[in-house]
């Protein structure tokens, strides 16, 4: 739903305007977990580089909101959020003593109001433009594509998240590997059983409301008492065979994370696949069958191939929560992207608590996108 | 050649087709007719196995149906239904392509196939080869079903009320492009409907259906002025079956020679002889005129056509 032109717009600008002389710009802390001073974007920098920063700025800030024309608006909210980004690199480099791996800086309310509301103008202006499906994946590899560079070149360095990286560099990719294969390898057995019982709810009307009650029930279990619940068995099936035990099913760990996320799962593949088949014509299943089709060729170049756009929502959902649900894994020694999180909560270390915040929200969304655009393709055709 | 034989379909207690046997000749057009629940889909439905009958047996080309798996016997015959069943998801080229995929043609003959029917059925291939159902007309869409259902070049079509969804100018349109695919490939045809004038305008045979049963299957005129049973004459209407029996004759056949040695440029009004009585007999009263020539469609006349003469063939007998 695109913003109306007018009193919300003016309502980011003085949210920009604000931001730009009251807010906090960055922290900075004698050490990780000491408490820090927080400074203007002004006091952040040098005079002369923090004037051309603040012009920059209120520039692209006023012609984003004032503009009638969304390219003009998309193209000042990508270059606002872009500086946002440099000035807060510069900044960090600027109040980084030389030499010193102790002091950190960190990115300030003032930066992530600013970067949030360009972000926002520009996602809004793009949206107006009702992109195809694959230009919206280059968007994104594109987006991509200019923050792997300006990571791997190095611009972040001095920012506090980036020294927590520094340090944790080898276990960051090993959690982030660990991140994706928890959440795919809950996603790939929840597809491969939910589209068979999705259409065993379609075809047999009478086991759909016991099944569709029962993943609901699933549903309702808060995932850190699932975990519990299956600590339990799990434990006693790794003592009871130790074959078991050794192939890695334990009652921490990876095992009961993989199975409760599986279980979470079931209930969007299932319903989804049920009421995608329930939304094909029984007119388009007649003409198939009188035509000589097989009932296997009936259901997968009929009834699925129809079904397909709501089940790929369906999955596109279980990724989105799986993604998000994978950092409670790490409570319970499941890994991934939690281990930051839970890490840095204990230690009060809120730059590692980003360190694994900020990556599990760009996977989502990214995989949102990804899914989302695939959804659209496969709707094109018909309406 | 169809033999229908003491087919029974029977759900719990109840038949709702009981005991019919017909036989349907090869390369005509076999109309059953009947109100709603009165088991025309389903007889239609046990010629392809959708159904499968309680007892009796069907016999296309003298082989029993029983002994082809279903989807085999299927894809040999044509199937159009109400409302076409086209499937949304694949473009025109690709729905009329179904059955010859199914049956593994290679890729050049099917193509060559889907030009030629597109051809047929008066769509430009192309402009419409690659649009999907949903882009075309509900009279396009109509036809392309036809179309579909023979591409694989059955010997039989099956029709369950294919025009019903249609508005009555299109449908019109619809039975006459039926009549002359018939003609063109000599396609033997069971159309199902419950419309009466549909089944007296292409039924070559008509088989009236009530209650499961099969209550007179006869040449149109004979239903007309010989019906052996209350519900068939109150079904084919007792009000207008004059006018009925003057649809089913063509002025050809009725006119009578002997005029031919006037030129046809003295003849005055003229009709074609392929019109049917009725719409002559409207033709002579909105003109007011007593007696018409008919033309053959090479330009020759064909005799003189009077009311009276016409009269005479709206009566039984």
């Amino acid at each position: 739903m695109p913003i109306p032109i007018g009193k919300g717009r003016r309502l980011q600008g003085w949210r920009q305007g604000a931001a730009l002389g009251l807010l906090p710009f960055v922290v900075v802390k004698a050490s990780r977990i000491a408490s820090g001073e927080a400074l203007s974007l002004i006091g952040s920098m040098p005079r002369t580089w923090a004037a051309a920063v603040v012009v920059l700025l209120a520039a692209a800030a006023l012609s984003a909101t004032f503009t009638a024309s969304d390219r003009v608006r998309l193209c000042a909210a990508l270059a606002g959020v872009v500086l946002t980004a440099v000035a807060v690199a510069r900044a960090a480099d600027a109040l980084t003593p030389a030499g010193s791996r102790i002091v950190r800086i960190s990115p300030g309310v003032g930066f992530w109001v600013l970067l949030i509301a360009f972000a926002l103008i520009a996602t809004n202006a793009l949206t107006r433009f009702r992109l195809s499906p694959a230009l919206r994946v280059v968007c994104l590899l594109g987006a991509a594509a200019l923050l792997y560079a300006a990571f791997a070149g190095g611009l972040f360095d001095t920012l506090s998240i980036m020294r927590e990286y520094a340090v944790n560099a080898d276990r960051f990719s090993r959690e982030a590997r660990q991140h994706v294969l928890l959440a795919l390898g809950s996603l790939a057995p929840a597809v491969m059983v939910g589209i068979p019982i999705g259409i065993l709810c379609h075809r047999v009307p009478r086991v759909k409301g016991a099944i569709l009650q029962t993943l609901n029930l699933i549903q309702t279990i808060p995932s850190i008492a699932l975990f519990g619940i299956l600590m339990v068995p799990l434990a006693a099936i790794a003592e009871a065979f130790p074959w078991a035990g050794e192939l890695g099913v334990h009652g921490i760990g990876a095992a009961p994370a993989v199975i409760a996320l599986f279980l979470y799962a079931l209930l969007p593949v299932v319903a989804n696949t049920a009421v995608g088949l329930g939304r094909v014509s029984p007119a388009t299943v007649e003409a198939a069958r009188g035509m000589g089709m097989t009932h296997w060729q009936v259901l997968r170049q009929v009834e699925f191939a129809l079904a397909l756009p709501v089940i790929l929502t369906g999955i596109r959902i279980v990724l989105v929560q799986n993604i998000g649900l994978v950092t409670i894994a790490a409570l319970i020694g499941g890994g991934g992207f939690g281990t930051f999180v839970f890490q840095g909560i204990g230690q009060t270390a809120i730059d590692l608590v980003l360190l694994g915040a900020i990556p599990t929200v760009a996977l989502a969304f990214s995989c949102a996108v990804v899914l989302d655009a695939l959804v659209d393709t496969l709707n094109r055709s018909p309406p | 050649m169809i033999e229908i034989e003491s087919l029974t379909k029977q759900y719990g207690p109840t038949t709702v087709v009981d005991d019919v046997s017909m036989s349907i000749a090869s390369g005509s057009i076999t109309v059953i007719v009947g109100t709603s629940g009165s088991g025309k889909s389903t007889l239609l439905r046990m010629i392809n196995k959708l159904i499968e009958p309680t007892r009796g047996r069907v016999l296309i080309e003298g082989r029993d149906t029983a002994l082809t798996p279903a989807p085999l016997l299927r894809r040999k015959i044509g199937y159009v239904i109400q409302g076409n069943g086209l499937f949304p998801h694949r473009t025109v080229a690709e729905n009329i392509a179904t059955v010859p995929k199914l049956l593994g043609w290679e890729v050049a003959r099917i193509r060559a196939r889907v030009d030629e029917l597109l051809k047929v059925f008066q769509l430009d291939p192309r402009e419409y080869a690659g649009k999907f159902p949903y882009q075309l007309s509900g009279g396009q869409q109509q036809r392309v079903g036809v179309a579909r259902a023979l591409a694989a070049e059955p010997a039989v079509l099956l029709m369950d009320e294919p025009f019903g969804a249609l508005d009555p100018i299109i449908r019109g349109k619809a039975q006459d492009d039926l009549l002359e695919i018939q003609r063109r490939f000599g396609t033997t045809v069971v159309l199902v409907t419950h419309d009466m004038d549909e089944a007296f305008r292409l039924g070559e045979r008509v088989a009236v259906m009530n209650q499961g049963r099969v209550l007179q299957y006869d040449r149109p005129t004979a239903l007309l002025t010989r019906p052996i049973d209350p519900f068939v004459s109150r079904l084919t209407g007792t009000a207008d079956r004059s006018l009925r029996l003057l649809s089913l004759i063509k002025a050809g056949e009725a006119a009578v020679p002997g005029t031919a040695a006037e030129p046809a440029a003295a003849l005055g009004p003229t009709v074609s002889a392929d019109a049917s009585l009725r719409e002559v007999l409207c033709d002579l009263l909105w003109r007011g005129a007593a007696a018409v020539s008919v033309l053959n469609p090479d330009g020759t006349a064909a005799g003189t056509l009077t009311v009276g003469g016409i009269l005479a063939r709206g009566k039984p007998g």
